[in-house]
């Protein structure tokens, strides 16, 4: 990739700062039940309604792993290119709060599941690879609401005990463009192996993250600050450019960064100092007694490597090499694995092409303007392919097409009952065609000898008076031919 | 009629079985008990009305298939009984009544045993002489003012003295051994794995063990069978077929090998155990076995090793008590970090706290590896020193305690010397490894002293099998007064 041509850089009185980033990604496991304990995890549910006897931490009870849990974070492991290890441990993290019944969170410290990986963004520089240093199991602690009661706190305990997967990423990003690439790519991964269902509203990805500065050039990373807990992409790059911005006018006025852990409040834009280094919390990690190492037999790992499905990064090798698309126009299609499959059912009725260009184009826009999914498309794949057909066949035009697409948008229907109920079809009978090129030839003369004296500009018009009179349903190619050849 | 309480249990059992007595009778007789024995301090709650009704219930529909038919049993007050308070010895707990039942004590009511009572222990099960419990220490039976062990001591009093036919123990370091051996009965700590932990209030997890505390060698075989089984609740319990060691139990014990480690021959150890151990090696020759001299050198570590373990694990298992969601509650404190510092300031004995103190100084970032991880290490050199020395052997023969029973407050206010009542009990925790303590022998007050044989692991039948043997040679009798009902 081209260094310079994309580089997000902090001018400075003195210098320029390159922004160094690295991510924890807090991913909630699909899964129905709890990391350690039966319970359900649906969201949304009556307050404490989904909680356990382990859940709540009540005395004698005791964990045991799901094992799907654990094959969907090796999942998630090979989806991040990274090592398996087939020996991990539960380590338990100390601390007190109140929605931390068991006062300390089962967790992987020291031998965490997956190893090193490594995740390619594409960029619109060109692609980046963002190494991954580990992912590790954990169990989400509960929920305490303080705004309920200017007095009380609740606590409800329905994510308590919730799987989750913390993936941490190398400091390898540069920029909140990065970091949103690198999100929104992790969330594609994970969706894919259908593994974590990427909902940042319901609080399925969270990330905390690390943003230090260094002046350009300079191979030391600086001193870091962690912003705990952001929800959603636009609160990260927003929290990264005020963090990069607050960091490098400390440093250009002399002063130094204090390590230590910060809060974005979203609704100031800022971050502000939540805990200093030494006030950081000794969490005490030692193997959990109560769990015996995992032990992952190398077949098992095997099996899930084979059962692996497509992953975005060689949907889109394949749809640039078997479908003749532009890595942009590939990279796009594949990054919701319900927008490649969408795709891939159109075309095997219709035009590689067009089916390109609508789904990108207006059938983006309309998804984006809706709010909605593909999957909740009031356009569907049948009635995508039927629209592109008739264009394809010359039923209609283009041009009519977009008519046609804006009912389809918002009423649904079949593309080819809305083109006979509207007259959409197009004209393409070169007898009636010429019927209506002469008629107009005739009706204006003086544009005709004007034409005709090297004022060529002039066949536009005529070409827009036959579309006007056929009501936009005639040939456009056919027009062109027999005007060309009555105005000679 | 006789006492029916001098029974045995399995005495007890083949007469429910052979309808020569019935259920209610032999209730009644330890309710009569219990109730005379109050002094004694032995139980925390008695569910005597439940006990009786469930007696009557099983004689109105007898079913003999269970190993307990008709049998009332109490247990240590660790255990999780569904709707019948449990307390684990702390004010914490006071009030505190589960809705679910641990898995050894199901195991038990399935097998036709139902519930006496809750005995007392030692706060958290953490003590050596059931004095660190919130509801008063315990008495034991064989003489007035004196300890009866800890932490299983409520548990060990009640058994000697009649107010429960047999019983359930815990032990992390000793618990259940260290008490059969002051009140002159019988403690089995199994293997690791082999019973269930779930539903047993957690002290240190690694070294948790529940087991039978008895009258005989057969009841121990008996209640060992109905106790323990796998639990896919417990992902440390042992997967494997479940053992008949009360059919199985047999003495002979020709040819067993059987080692006597040099290290436990410690500085100022009383003669008298020098001497009954002497007599146990002599009965284990007479009988058969050959007595093979072996060395467990890193035997010296055991006690710092396990004092750095279990406060550990300790100082995690018990943050839960933090008064937010059961349990005892401060009503002082103006905010979350008050109502903690109170609550657990008031709701923890001397004892628990000094071993949370020390467990979050071990695992302290700085501390970790000098402490928790060293011993962590050190614990497995003595779990090899284990398998190294049962190639050789098949079991080991060693003292249970360094002395008898001590005075009440004797040791009260000096850890250290409290500590040292494990010095012997506490490595086959450590390794995981079954042991069995059994009465041997008194001292020249006429205290109680056990023998404690430790077998490799899972091997509980053989242990069964050489303390039967011990147990019909040494042939002693305990001459409890029963001064308490006067």
């Amino acid at each position: 990739m081209s260094e310079n041509k994309s580089k997000y850089l902090i001018d400075g009185p003195t210098s320029k700062w390159e922004v160094v980033i690295g991510l924890e990604v807090h991913a909630q496991i699909s899964s129905n039940s709890k990391l350690f304990s039966g319970s359900s995890t649906t969201f949304g549910a009556e307050p404490n309604s989904q909680v356990s006897l382990v859940d709540s931490a009540f005395p004698g009870m005791l964990p045991v792993i799901n094992e799907f849990c654990v094959k969907q974070a090796v999942k998630t492991g090979l989806g991040l290119n990274a090592k398996i290890n087939s020996y991990s441990v539960f380590d338990r993290k100390n601390y007190f709060y109140a929605d931390l019944p068991q006062g300390y969170q089962i967790s992987q410290f020291k031998n965490p599941i997956v190893g090193e990986g490594v995740v390619t963004l594409d960029l619109p520089s060109g692609s980046k690879k963002v190494g991954i240093e580990r992912l590790h199991l954990e169990q989400d602690a509960g929920k305490s609401i303080h705004d309920l009661d200017p007095s009380n706190t609740f606590v409800d305990l329905n994510r308590s005990g919730i799987a989750l997967m913390e993936i941490v990423s190398k400091p390898d990003l540069r920029s909140p463009e990065e970091v949103k690439a690198y999100v929104k790519k992790l969330r594609s991964i994970m969706r894919y192996l259908g593994t974590c269902d990427g909902n940042m509203q319901e609080g399925s990805l969270r990330a905390d993250v690390n943003v230090s500065v260094r002046k350009e050039g300079d191979k030391n990373l600086g001193t870091r600050c962690e912003v705990k807990n952001v929800n959603s992409i636009k609160f990260m790059e927003m929290a990264i450019n005020y963090e990069a911005k607050r960091q490098v006018e400390l440093l250009e006025s002399g002063k130094s960064i204090n390590q230590e852990t910060r809060l974005f409040d979203t609704k100031k834009n800022e971050t502000r100092s939540m805990r200093s280094k030494e006030d950081a919390h000794d969490y005490r990690y030692f193997p959990d007694p109560d769990l015996l190492p995992l032990n992952l037999d190398k077949d098992l790992i095997e099996k899930i490597k084979n059962e692996l499905p497509e992953l975005p990064d060689q949907k889109k090798e394949r749809f640039i090499k078997d479908y003749s698309l532009s890595s942009y126009e590939s990279n796009v299609l594949v990054s919701e694995k319900e927008v490649a499959a969408y795709f891939e059912e159109v075309i095997k009725t219709a035009d590689k092409k067009l089916a390109t260009n609508w789904i990108i184009g207006d059938l983006f826009a309309t998804i984006n303007e809706k709010n909605i999914s593909i999957s909740e498309s009031p356009i569907k794949v049948k009635e995508m392919a039927s629209l592109i057909n008739s264009i394809s066949s010359g039923l209609i035009s283009g041009r009519a097409a977009k008519e046609v697409f804006e009912i389809m948008k918002n009423t649904g229907g079949d593309p080819v009952k809305i083109i006979e109920e509207k007259g959409l079809k197009q004209k393409s009978d070169p007898k009636e065609l010429e019927l209506i090129v002469t008629k107009i030839i005739e009706e204006n003369k003086d544009k005709v000898n004007q034409y005709k004296a090297g004022k060529e500009k002039l066949f536009g018009f005529f070409v827009g008076q036959t579309m006007k009179v056929s009501g936009g349903t005639a040939n456009p190619q056919l027009v062109n031919d027999i005007l060309k050849k009555k105005l000679k | 009629m006789s006492d029916l309480t001098n029974n045995s249990l399995t005495e007890l059992v083949d007469l429910i079985k052979k309808k020569e007595i019935k259920s209610e009778e032999v209730t009644n007789a330890y309710i009569d008990n219990i109730k005379k024995g109050k002094k004694l301090n032995s139980y925390i709650t008695e569910t005597l009305d439940l006990a009786l009704s469930n007696a009557k219930k099983f004689d109105l529909k007898p079913n003999f298939d269970g190993l307990l038919s008709g049998i009332p049993l109490a247990v240590k007050d660790l255990y999780c009984t569904n709707g019948v308070r449990t307390t684990a010895g702390s004010k914490m707990l006071e009030n505190f009544i589960p809705n679910y039942e641990s898995t050894v004590t199901s195991n038990l009511w399935s097998e036709g045993a139902f519930l006496l009572g809750k005995l007392n222990c030692d706060e958290y099960a953490m003590g050596s002489s059931n004095e660190t419990s919130f509801f008063g220490n315990v008495i034991n039976p064989i003489k007035e003012n004196t300890v009866p062990g800890g932490s299983s001591g409520g548990s060990a009093s009640a058994l000697a003295a009649n107010l429960t036919p047999a019983t359930i123990g815990t032990d992390t370091g000793g618990s259940i051994r260290q008490p059969a051996s002051f009140t002159g009965t019988v403690g089995l700590k199994p293997t690791y794995g082999l019973c269930s932990r779930w539903g047993i209030v957690a002290f240190a997890s690694s070294l948790d063990q529940a087991g039978p505390m008895t009258k005989t060698v057969s009841d121990c075989a008996l209640m060992l069978e109905a106790m323990s089984g796998f639990d896919p609740k417990d992902s440390t319990s042992i997967d494997k077929k479940k053992e008949h060691y009360s059919k199985k139990l047999s003495k002979n014990i020709k040819g067993l090998k059987i080692g006597i480690p040099k290290e436990y021959r410690v500085d100022g150890m009383p003669n008298v155990i020098e001497e009954l151990w002497e007599k146990g090696k002599k009965i284990l020759k007479e009988e058969g076995a050959e007595i093979i001299d072996i060395s467990l050198p890193h035997t010296e570590y055991a006690l710092p090793t396990y004092y750095i373990v279990a406060p550990a694990e300790a100082s995690s298992n018990l943050a839960r008590y933090d008064g937010v969601k059961y349990g005892y509650r401060s009503s002082k404190g103006s905010n979350l970090i008050e109502m903690y510092e109170n609550t657990r300031s008031e709701g923890f004995g001397d004892e628990v706290k000094r071993r949370i103190l020390i467990g979050t100084y071990v695992l302290s970032s700085g501390y970790y590896d000098a402490y928790y991880l060293k011993a962590q290490k050190v614990r497995q050199l003595i779990k090899n020193d284990f398998d190294k020395a049962f190639v050789k052997v098949d079991a080991i023969l060693t003292p249970s305690t360094p002395s008898s029973a001590f005075k009440i407050g004797e040791k009260k206010d000096d850890p250290i010397s409290m500590y040292l009542n494990d010095i012997f009990t506490v490595p086959t925790n450590l390794a995981g490894i079954p042991a069995i303590s059994i009465p041997a022998g008194h001292d020249q007050n006429n205290l109680p002293l056990g023998l404690q044989l430790i077998g490799k692991p899972l091997g509980e039948q053989t242990l069964l099998n050489l303390s039967l043997s011990m147990e019909s040679k040494i042939n002693i009798k305990h001459n409890i007064t029963k001064w308490w009902e006067k």
